[in-house]
């Protein structure tokens, strides 16, 4: 049940030997700390100590913490440096953040996916403060002449209290600078009890900015001699540019120049955009009519949405093309079951919809060096890409980091880097800011891939659950799912079924897919616990008492992820939390038109147990309530964004539940291409209330961008099997 | 065309084609980017500006509709009263999570609130759902006007 990686794994954040802290005075007046951290080797991880984070105390004690990672509105920015901090022993009040350029090789991986973040820093981060600050100690100490372990700290400064005298950190910089630095490995850090800004609400650092309207995202990236760029990209994925006549666009006011690219999209060397560049987006883009262009598009005509649903039905009428996971024997023992249960699901293509829409910032300097300024999640890939494109070094290429508005996946994928990168070179010295519009981002996106699942489940004759089966319908290429497409193994229920087969059978498609938000997961818990809810009523139960009687006792279940379990204990305890937090009693409503509907999903290491209460009236649904019982490990570094967190991806699964229409394809090019076709959740479609309880223990704390979003979508879909009666088994949830 | 408009009080005077979209000139002419571009279709809200006193999106807004007339933008919205209630009821509550739809919450939010002081849960449904949140936040948003409108007794 545990998702795919949309972001390179770390095997949690052990240490070695190679981890330092280096102190060094800057201009003799600030004292910088740079703590180099050797994560454990893993897929995509450099094997070398990198940059984890840099504190910079200047003289009038301010304290500069680095945040290294994209700012997307997950809240990274403010809650690293709160880790920091809080070891430091600095107040917040003193600390000012700086984002810092995306440089993997100082840095390491900078990645905003996959909800990370926080199992990768969580130590290192605390690390490296608590390191800084015991060389202020000693410092102050040796000073003082008195013994480190006398003396203590708060709010940035080192207090001696039998001596009576204190120092601020900026007066112990140089000094400090000269401390031997203690091995990071063994730095003492604070118990739970001691911290004083982990576990504190925190509002976000920019939020300040974001209110007064300045200029943060990258569409506001402002620079001297900026040109803008709008481009007619091919409406057919994968098609290529055959011609184009530019001659009523090249002389117009205000165009600088007319250039061919390619988003790496369409077979090499060939290019799938003009590009239209001058001194006004507005112009430039208004000029895009008046460009004449003939598309190569022959080989992607045939894909439509109607295809992809004549195919689906016709492979669960075939032997699927692979077995993905087999254990005994399932058609056997549905033979002997006491009862079975069968049903199809699916759900469709769905676009990211980012509010900012993509755009980046590119400047091509003399000595062949590429500049960026670019709303990614994802620098390292798009650097990756951009030099693979383009023919040049890796290390020729600055990114800088901007706030991104909204990423949500999208923004993993770096097409607009590969395609600035080309007009920057086509325009040297001076920098090019292209930008998409509302079309260009729904019909270019990296597209959670539709699905289709044939579920069989046998049930004894006591209503225990003892064969599973998923035919599952995909899209894939060679025998290999595509981005985004794919399943684990152990999906739950598979592992703790005696007989079980899940198996695939791929579609083929032009479209680019790609990860939305807590990805395959967000798609899988519907099918599987929708399903699952229908097992539930032919044993005779309901989903959270099916549920605790399938996980079984407490134990850990292997996952595909390196160094990530399943554990049915922490599931058991998120499960029993909701339905005494929610009063679930599985039991039906007396109140017509009402009902509540329970679901529950692993992914990206947390465990979520939601119960959601619907009034369905008129053919509406109405969200009354969603209940939110959730573990993401032994601390909530910041209590307020974690509520945010949790409201907002709750809300989201309901858009995608009950709001989000199919994105549509036909003769090979994506049809959605408005607000109008792809309709997002406004205020009006809100719950009226969510109610968030966290689970802690003593795992390690784990990331929340993702995993409060999954099971909310299957608990919406069997609330209104309880209000209605009706079991709907499509998405979005359609009662007519 | 020349064309003159009052922005956040301040007389400006601009060049530009009679249909370039408001927010278009307020971005490129005038270079206030607070004022944002979702769709271009009037279909989010990112782009709400207040003209004589109504939220409108500018990207539907003709700079020759907008000439002669007040507008504030976010960049002076709390130099309306009301404005300054909903930017600090905004911090206070952290509404934002990206940020990006703020600038045009905020917008109608203070036009909501000038008209209807203390209102509904339907008088806030009916001045913000042209307001797209992406991320969601429409908790804190509800939350927020309530605070800005002296609704809310909670701390």
């Amino acid at each position: 049940m545990s998702a795919p990686v949309t972001a390179p794994e770390t095997a949690g954040a052990a240490l070695t030997r190679r981890s330092f802290i280096a102190a060094s005075l800057a201009g003799g007046a600030a004292l910088t700390f740079e703590a180099y951290v050797a994560l454990a080797a893993g897929p995509g991880l450099p094997d070398a100590a990198v940059l984890n984070a840099f504190i910079r105390i200047m003289p009038d004690n301010t304290v500069i913490i680095g945040a290294k990672n994209p700012e997307i509105g997950q809240g990274i920015k403010t809650m690293l440096p709160m880790l920091l901090a809080d070891e430091l022993d600095v107040s917040w009040e003193q600390v000012r953040i700086e984002q810092t350029d995306a440089n993997e090789k100082a840095y390491g991986v900078q990645v905003a996916g996959g909800s990370t973040a926080t199992p990768t820093n969580w130590l290192p981060a605390r690390q490296a403060g608590a390191a800084a600050r015991a060389m202020l100690v000693s410092a102050a100490a040796a000073q003082w002449g008195v013994s480190a372990s006398t003396l203590k700290t708060s709010a940035g400064r080192v207090i001696d209290t039998a001596g009576g005298r204190s120092a601020t950190y900026a007066s112990l910089a140089k000094a400090a600078a000269a401390q031997p630095a203690p091995d990071l490995a063994t730095v003492a850090l604070k118990k739970p009890a001691e911290f004083g800004i982990i576990g504190t609400p925190k509002s976000g650092v920019d939020t300040p900015k974001i209110v007064r309207g300045e200029p943060l995202f990258g569409i506001d990236t402002r620079l001297p001699g900026l040109l803008h760029a709008a481009m007619v990209k091919c409406p057919v994925i994968g098609g290529s540019l055959a011609s184009y006549d530019d001659s009523a666009v090249k002389s117009a006011r205000g165009v600088v120049a007319v250039v061919p690219i390619s988003s790496g999209q369409c077979p090499a060397g060939k290019q799938d955009a003009v590009a239209i560049v001058g001194t006004s987006w507005w112009n430039v883009q208004k000029l895009r009519e008046k460009l004449s262009i003939k598309w190569d598009t022959a080989a992607q005509e045939g894909f439509s949405t109607e295809l992809y649903a004549k195919q689906a039905a016709e492979a669960f009428g075939k032997a699927p093309d692979l077995s993905l996971f087999k254990a005994g024997d399932a058609d056997a023992a549905l033979a002997r079951a006491a009862k079975v249960v069968t049903a199809d699901y699916s759900y469709p293509f769905l676009a990211h919809a980012t509010l900012e829409p993509q755009n980046c910032t590119a400047l091509w300097h003399a000595d062949g060096s590429l500049e960026f300024w670019a709303p990614t999640q994802n620098p390292g890939a798009g650097r990756k890409d951009v030099a693979a494109m383009m023919g040049i070094a890796p290390d020729a290429i600055t990114i800088h980091m901007t706030r991104i508005g909204g990423g949500f996946g999208r923004r993993l994928m770096n097409d607009y880097m590969v395609l600035a990168g080309q007009l920057a070179k086509a325009l040297p010295g001076r920098p090019v800011k292209l930008l998409f519009d509302r079309t260009d981002d729904l019909r270019n996106d990296y597209y959670r891939p539709a699905g289709w699942h044939r579920f069989t489940a046998g049930l004894d004759s006591s209503g225990a659950l003892v064969a599973f089966k998923d035919h599952f319908v995909t899209f894939g290429k060679d025998g290999k799912a595509l981005r985004a497409a794919d399943m684990p193994k152990s999906e739950f229920p598979a592992p703790v079924v005696p007989d079980t087969h899940l198996t695939q059978s791929f579609l083929d498609t032009n479209l680019t897919t790609g990860w939305l938000r807590a990805p395959s997961s967000n798609a899988l818990a519907f099918v599987y616990q929708g399903f699952m809810d229908e097992v539930a009523e032919a044993a005779g139960t309901d989903l959270a008492s099916l549920m605790l009687r399938t996980l079984g006792a407490p134990r850990d279940l292997p996952s595909e992820r390196p160094g990530v379990v399943f554990s049915t204990g922490r599931a058991r305890a998120v499960i029993e939390r909701v339905v005494s937090f929610a009063n679930w009693t599985g039991k039906p409503s007396s109140v017509p038109g009402k009902g509540r509907g329970f679901g529950f999903y692993f992914s990206h290491r947390g465990y979520f147990a939601e119960v959601v209460d619907v009034t369905v009236a008129d053919g509406a649904v109405r969200v009354n309530k969603v209940w939110i019982a959730g573990d993401i490990g032994s601390q909530i570094i910041n209590p307020l964004n974690a509520e945010h967190q949790a409201q907002g991806a709750a809300i989201d699964g309901l858009a995608q539940a009950l709001v989000w229409q199919p994105v549509v394809q036909e003769a090979g090019a994506v049809q959605t291409v408005t607000f109008s076709d792809f309709p997002l959740l406004r205020i009006d479609a809100k719950p009226g209330d969510i109610a968030i309880s966290w689970v802690t223990n003593d795992y390690p704390p784990t990331g929340l961008g993702e995993p409060t979003l999954p099971p909310v979508i299957p608990a919406v879909a069997n609330a209104i099997r309880a209000a209605t009666g009706k079991r709907l088994r499509a998405l979005p949830l359609q009662l007519a | 065309m020349s064309i003159v408009l009052t922005v956040n009080r301040r007389k400006r005077t601009v060049e530009a084609d009679a249909d370039k979209p408001l927010l278009w000139v307020l971005r490129e002419d005038l270079d206030m980017p607070g004022t944002k571009f979702g769709c271009g279709a009037g279909l989010c809200g990112a782009c709400t500006v207040i003209l004589d006193g109504q939220a409108v999106r500018s990207c539907q807004t003709p700079i020759s509709e907008a000439a002669g007339k007040q507008i504030t933008t976010i960049e002076g919205v709390t130099a309306l009263p009301v404005g300054r209630k909903v930017v600090d009821a905004w911090i206070k509550i952290d509404v934002p999570q990206c940020g990006y739809c703020q600038a045009g919450q905020i917008m109608s939010a203070t036009a909501l609130l000038t008209a209807t002081p203390k209102p509904t849960a339907d008088d806030i449904v009916g001045g913000m759902n042209g307001n797209i949140c992406r991320c969601a936040t429409y908790v804190r948003i509800e939350r927020a006007i309530r605070e800005a409108a002296g609704l809310e007794t909670k701390a």
